[in-house]
C-alpha cells in the first residue's frame, strides 16, 4: 500500500468555483483527509470514490485526482449507495448541496440513511440554489427574499439534523466553512464510522446568500454562537469558555460557570455513542440566539450496515447452496426428457 | 351411444374463476402434466390487477388459458374448446371466448340466484350470452368435494379449496390426461409442511377423473397425442424467469457479478422476485425506493464493474427517462428491461402491450440513442436476455430490452440448453499498470466503444458525469466536440448491427406480401402465416428481435417484396421507427390496442382485407 500526500488526491482541472465561495475550504478538508483515511484503512486510492448529484458543491469530484462520478440531480446518495454495495471495499464519499439532498434527493437521502450504508455523505449547506442563480432551498430561513420568492419565503426550512436524526441517522455531525481543521476531523469520525455517515458543512455563497452563516463564522461571535462537541468533553463554549450546557427538566439551557454556583461538574458532557436520540436530537436543533449552533460529531452509534449485511446474505446462501453454475440452474426444478 | 377416444391436433383450455378459486395453479398443473405427457404448449393466465375483488364478480375474475398440441405450439389459442367456469361471473368474463363447438364445464353450486344476481344475470346465464347451444355440463363440484372429503378429516373451508382439484381430475379424464403428475407434485408440495394434505388432495382430483368417466359427461373424449419433438431434456420456463436466468447466464459468462436495483412494477416484479433467489449464483439484488433508485444503484454498480441490470414496466420506464440519459452519456453497460403493459400513464397493469416502443427508441432529453432489443417469446427472454447483457458489456452502452406482460407471464416448455453452446462475453475492461494515463472515451475504432475502467482499477483513476466531454474526459463546452461526441455516440450504436444476425424470411425469399412483426407477437404471426398458406395464400414473414440497430440486411430484404405489413400491438409505432429508418418503403399497418394479444384471425383477417 503506498502513502499519499494532498497532492494525490488534487486533480489537474482548475477550481471554478466563485472567489471567496465557502466550497473550497470543504474541498481542501477533504483532500487533506484522504490521505490519512487510506493509511487507516489500508487502501489504495484507486479504491477511493467521490459521488456528486447537481450543483456548485458537486463539481467537487472533478477536483479530486480519485475515480469520480458527477451524476444527476438528486441521485448520488442511491448511485453511490449502488457502488457500496457491488464493491463494499470501496471508500465512497457522497457530495450534494442542500437542494440537491434534502430536495430533489429527498427520499434517496432518508432511504440512505434507514439503509444504514456505509458511505459519507458531505452535504453543503448554504441555504440557497447557487449554480441556478439565487432561489430559495429546502434549508432557507422562513421569510428569505430570493428571486423566486420576491416577497420572502412562506415556508419552514429543514433542519439536516434533525431530518437524520429522526430517520434514526447512526452518524450526523456539522462542520462550518472557517473551521478547517474541524471539518477535517469530522471527515476521519466519518471514514471510521461504518453506516451513513451525513456531514453537513454550513458553507457561504458569497454571490446569492452572502453571510448565510456569519452569524457562526465571524470571528468576533464564533466562540459564542457555536458549541464544538466532542465525545467525553463537557459542554463547554465561549470565548473564555465559561459557558455550558446543563439539562432543566426536559430541556437544554445555557448556563454561565461561576454564576448561581454553577460549576463545570455541573455541565453536560458529549456521548455522541449514546443510542437515545433525546440529547442528540435537542443538540442538533440548538440555534441562536439563545443557544449556539452546535459543531462536531453529534451522533455516531453502531449499526448493521446494509452493504455488509447484503454480502453476508450472499456468502450464507451460497454456502448451503446446492447450485453453483448457470448449467445447474437450468436442471434444478421439475424437468422431463422427451426420448 | 358408443363412447369414443378421439385425437385431435390441439386444444384450448381455459380456466376462469373467483380469484380464489385456485384456477392459476389448475391451469399450470394442467399445462405440466401436459409438457411431461410429451405435448408441445403455450399458456397465458388473464388475472385482474385486485388481489381479491369483491367474491363473485366479474371484476374479481381470473382465467388461465393452456394450449395443447401435438408438435410445438406458438401461442395460447384464440379461442377456446373447453371453459371452465367455477361460478357465473367466470362464465360471463369468458363466454366470448367459445369456440361454436366448445364445452363449457360449470360449477352448479355456484350457479344460485345469489352469484347469477352479482354476475348481472336476470334470467338463463346460457341463453343471455347465447351459449346455450353449447355442451353444457352443469356439475355440483362444491358438493361432489365436499362428498369426496366427508371422512377426511378436513374442516369446511380446507375442503372448498379442494374443488379446484375435482376440476382439474374432470379435465384430465376429458382429455385423456394421466394423473400421475398430480400425485407427484402432490407429494412434492405438500410433503414437508401439510403431509396431511397430500391423500384428500390426491382423492378430489381422482374423485373428478372418475365423476367424469362415470357420468359420461361428454359423448366422446379426445386425446392429444405428442409427436416426436427434438429429443432431450425439458423444463417449463415463464417469460419472467427466462429473463432473469439469462441476465444470471450473461453475468457467468463474462466472469462478472450480477446487479439488478429495481422497484416492483406488475408485470416485471417476478424479474427481481426471480433474482432475489439466486444469490448463490454472485446474484445481487437490491429493492430500491423507487423506480428512479433502481436504475441510479445499478449505474452506480456499473461504474464499480458489475454487469447492472433494472426491471420495469411502462411508467417505471418513464421515471428512468434522466437517468437513461446519464447511462448515455457517461457510456457504461446498463440493461433496462421493460416488461410492457398497457399504457398511458398506469393504463392496464396486467395486460399486454407493445405500446413503450417509441419511449424505448426517443424518451429522453438530448440526442441520446441506445440499443433497443425485443424478445419474442417466454423461452426466447433467455436468449433476449443474455444478447442484451452482451451487447451492453461488449459495446459499452444501454440496452432496453422490451419484454410484455404476454411473454413475462406466459410460459412453454424449453429444451434446456449447454451453456456451453452460449458465445463468451468480454467486458472492454482497460489493461491496469500500463502507466499510460486513461482517456475514458478513446475509442475502438471499429465498434467506438469506449473502455471500461471500473472503481478500484490501479492507475485509471478517471471522472464521469452527466456534462459533455472530450475524448480525456474532460468537460466541455466546445461546439465541435459535442457533435463529435453525439455522432460517435449515435455512430456506436448503429455499429451494433455488425454484431447482430441478419433477418431470415419465413417463406418465399421475395413476393407480394411480407409480414413484419417484432416480440411478443411471433407466435400469431406464425400461426397466421401457416394458416394463411394451408389456405393457399402466398406470403412471407420476418421478425425483428433488434429494433435500434435495425438488422443489416433490413432493407435488402424489403426491397424483394411488393408490399409491407407491419403488424404490433400498437398504434403503429414500429411502422413509424421503419418510416424514418427506411423511407423509401411502403409500410401497411396490422395494429391492436385491446389490452390483449393478437388473434390469430386477427392477422389472417388483415391479410385477407388488404386483397
Amino acid at each position: 500500500m503506498a502513502t499519499y500526500t494532498l497532492k494525490d488526491f488534487k486533480s489537474d482541472q482548475e477550481v471554478r468555483w466563485c472567489a471567496g465561495c465557502g466550497d473550497y475550504s470543504v474541498l481542501a478538508a477533504l483532500q487533506r483527509t484522504l490521505p490519512k483515511v487510506c493509511e487507516e484503512k489500508g487502501i489504495d486510492k484507486e479504491k477511493v470514490v467521490v459521488v456528486s448529484g447537481i450543483g456548485c458543491s458537486s463539481r467537487l469530484p472533478y477536483y479530486m485526482d480519485t475515480y469520480g462520478f458527477h451524476s444527476i440531480h438528486g441521485r448520488a446518495a442511491i448511485i453511490a449507495t449502488g457502488m457500496k454495495v457491488a464493491s463494499p471495499d470501496l471508500s465512497v464519499w457522497q457530495i450534494s448541496g442542500d437542494g440537491d439532498a434534502l430536495a430533489i434527493g429527498g427520499n434517496h437521502f432518508i432511504h440512505a440513511i434507514r439503509r444504514n450504508v456505509d458511505i459519507n455523505i458531505l452535504l453543503f449547506n448554504n441555504r440557497i440554489y447557487g449554480m441556478t442563480k439565487g432561489q430559495y432551498s429546502p434549508t432557507s430561513k422562513f421569510g428569505t427574499v430570493t428571486k423566486t420568492s420576491p416577497y420572502g419565503t412562506v415556508e419552514e426550512p429543514f433542519n439536516p439534523g434533525s431530518l437524520v436524526l429522526g430517520a434514526k441517522g447512526t452518524f450526523f455531525a456539522r462542520g462550518l466553512d472557517t473551521k478547517l481543521a474541524l471539518n477535517e476531523e469530522i471527515m476521519l469520525a466519518a471514514s471510521r464510522h461504518e453506516g451513513t455517515s451525513v456531514m453537513e458543512f454550513l458553507t457561504n455563497c458569497v454571490i446569492f446568500n452572502n453571510g448565510a452563516h456569519a452569524e457562526l463564522s465571524d470571528r468576533a461571535v464564533t466562540d459564542d454562537h457555536t458549541i464544538v462537541l466532542r465525545a467525553g468533553e463537557k459542554m463547554l463554549f465561549g470565548k473564555e469558555r465559561d459557558k455550558g450546557l446543563v439539562l432543566d427538566g426536559w430541556k437544554l439551557k445555557v448556563v454561565r460557570i461561576g454564576v448561581d454556583g454553577v460549576t463545570e461538574d455541573d455541565v453536560l458532557t458529549h456521548n455522541p455513542h449514546e443510542d437515545n436520540l433525546g440529547l442528540q436530537m435537542m443538540l442538533a436543533d440548538m440555534k441562536g440566539p439563545d443557544f449556539p449552533v452546535a459543531l462536531g460529531v453529534i451522533r455516531d452509534v453502531p449499526a448493521r450496515t446494509y452493504d455488509h449485511e447484503v454480502a453476508a446474505q450472499v456468502e450464507k446462501v451460497t454456502a448451503a447452496a446446492r447450485v453453483h453454475s448457470v448449467d445447474e440452474l437450468l436442471h434444478s426444478g421439475s424437468t422431463w426428457e422427451l426420448k | 351411444m358408443e363412447h369414443k377416444v378421439i385425437e385431435t391436433p390441439d386444444v384450448v383450455i381455459r380456466f376462469a374463476g373467483d380469484s380464489g378459486d385456485g384456477m392459476q395453479l389448475t391451469g399450470t398443473l394442467f399445462a405440466n402434466l401436459s409438457a411431461v405427457y410429451g405435448n408441445g404448449l403455450s399458456t397465458f393466465p388473464d388475472y385482474p390487477s385486485e388481489i381479491r375483488a369483491p367474491k363473485g364478480t366479474v371484476a374479481g375474475v381470473s382465467g388461465f388459458q393452456v394450449h395443447i398440441g401435438r408438435g410445438k405450439v406458438n401461442t395460447p389459442g384464440d379461442y377456446c374448446d373447453l371453459l371452465v367456469a367455477m361460478n357465473p361471473a367466470a362464465l360471463r368474463a369468458n363466454a366470448k371466448w367459445l369456440k361454436r363447438t366448445a364445452t363449457v364445464l360449470v360449477n352448479a353450486d355456484a350457479f344460485d340466484d345469489a352469484l347469477l344476481a352479482k354476475a348481472g344475470f336476470t334470467g338463463d346465464p346460457f341463453e343471455e350470452l347465447h351459449i346455450e347451444d353449447r355442451n353444457i355440463i352443469m356439475v355440483p363440484i362444491t358438493h361432489l368435494t365436499e362428498e369426496s372429503l366427508k371422512d377426511s378429516g378436513l374442516d369446511m373451508n380446507a375442503v372448498h379449496k379442494c374443488k379446484n382439484m375435482f376440476t382439474l381430475g374432470m379435465a384430465c379424464y376429458l382429455y385423456s390426461r394421466p394423473l400421475d403428475y398430480i400425485y407427484t407434485y402432490l407429494e412434492s408440495r405438500f410433503a414437508k409442511k401439510h403431509p396431511e394434505m397430500i391423500e384428500p388432495n390426491r382423492k378430489v382430483v381422482t374423485d373428478g377423473y372418475n365423476y367424469a368417466a362415470a357420468i359420461q359427461a361428454v359423448p366422446n373424449t379426445y386425446t392429444i397425442e405428442p409427436e416426436v419433438q427434438e429429443k432431450g431434456l425439458y423444463r417449463n420456463i415463464t417469460g419472467n424467469q427466462a429473463v432473469a436466468w439469462g441476465l444470471i447466464a450473461a453475468a457467468e459468462k463474462a466472469g462478472l457479478p450480477l446487479f439488478c436495483g429495481s422497484y416492483p412494477i406488475t408485470p416485471a416484479t417476478s424479474i427481481l422476485e426471480e433474482l432475489a433467489i439466486h444469490k448463490n449464483l454472485g446474484v445481487k439484488t437490491m429493492q430500491t425506493e423507487d423506480e428512479i433508485a433502481g436504475i441510479c444503484s445499478a449505474i452506480g454498480a456499473s461504474f464499480a464493474g458489475s454487469l447492472a441490470v433494472t426491471t420495469t414496466s411502462g411508467p417505471g420506464l418513464s421515471l428512468k427517462s434522466e437517468a437513461l440519459g446519464l447511462a448515455v452519456m457517461t457510456e457504461l453497460p446498463l440493461v433496462l428491461v421493460d416488461v410492457q403493459r398497457g399504457g398511458p400513464c398506469t393504463g392496464l397493469p396486467t395486460k399486454t402491450e407493445q405500446a413503450d416502443l417509441s419511449e424505448a427508441l426517443y424518451g429522453r432529453n438530448g440526442e441520446c440513442p441506445l440499443v433497443v432489443m425485443a424478445a419474442h417469446s417466454p423461452a426466447h427472454c433467455f436468449d433476449a436476455a443474455f444478447t442484451a447483457a452482451k451487447v451492453a458489456v461488449e459495446h459499452m452502452t444501454p440496452v432496453i430490452l422490451l419484454s410484455e406482460g404476454y411473454l413475462g407471464n406466459g410460459s412453454e416448455p424449453w429444451k434446456i440448453p449447454s451453456m456451453d453452446a452460449y458465445p463468451p462475453i468480454r467486458p472492454r475492461f482497460v489493461s491496469a499498470g500500463d502507466g499510460v494515463k486513461f482517456r475514458p472515451f478513446e475509442r475502438d475504432p471499429e465498434t467506438l466503444a469506449r473502455r471500461w475502467a471500473p472503481v478500484g482499477t490501479p492507475g485509471k483513476e478517471h471522472r464521469v458525469g452527466g456534462l459533455e466531454k472530450n475524448h480525456d474526459g474532460v468537460l466541455s463546452n466546445q461546439p465541435e466536440n459535442h457533435e463529435l461526441m453525439v455522432r460517435e455516440r449515435e455512430e456506436k450504436v448503429a455499429r451494433v448491427a455488425a454484431d447482430i444476425p441478419d433477418l431470415v424470411v419465413d417463406g418465399p425469399q421475395e413476393g407480394d406480401l411480407l409480414l413484419v412483426g417484432w416480440g411478443g407477437t411471433y407466435g400469431h404471426l406464425l400461426t397466421a402465416v401457416d394458416q394463411l398458406r394451408a389456405a393457399g395464400r402466398t406470403v412471407s414473414r420476418v421478425h425483428f428481435d433488434f429494433i435500434n440497430p435495425l438488422p443489416k440486411n433490413t432493407a435488402e430484404v424489403f426491397a424483394r417484396f411488393r408490399r409491407i405489413l407491419v403488424c404490433e400491438l400498437n398504434r403503429g409505432q414500429f411502422a413509424a421507427w421503419l418510416r424514418t429508418q427506411l423511407p423509401q418503403f411502403q409500410y401497411l399497418q396490422c395494429n391492436k390496442v385491446q389490452g390483449q394479444t393478437f388473434l390469430v384471425q386477427d392477422i389472417v383477417e388483415a391479410v385477407e382485407n388488404i386483397g
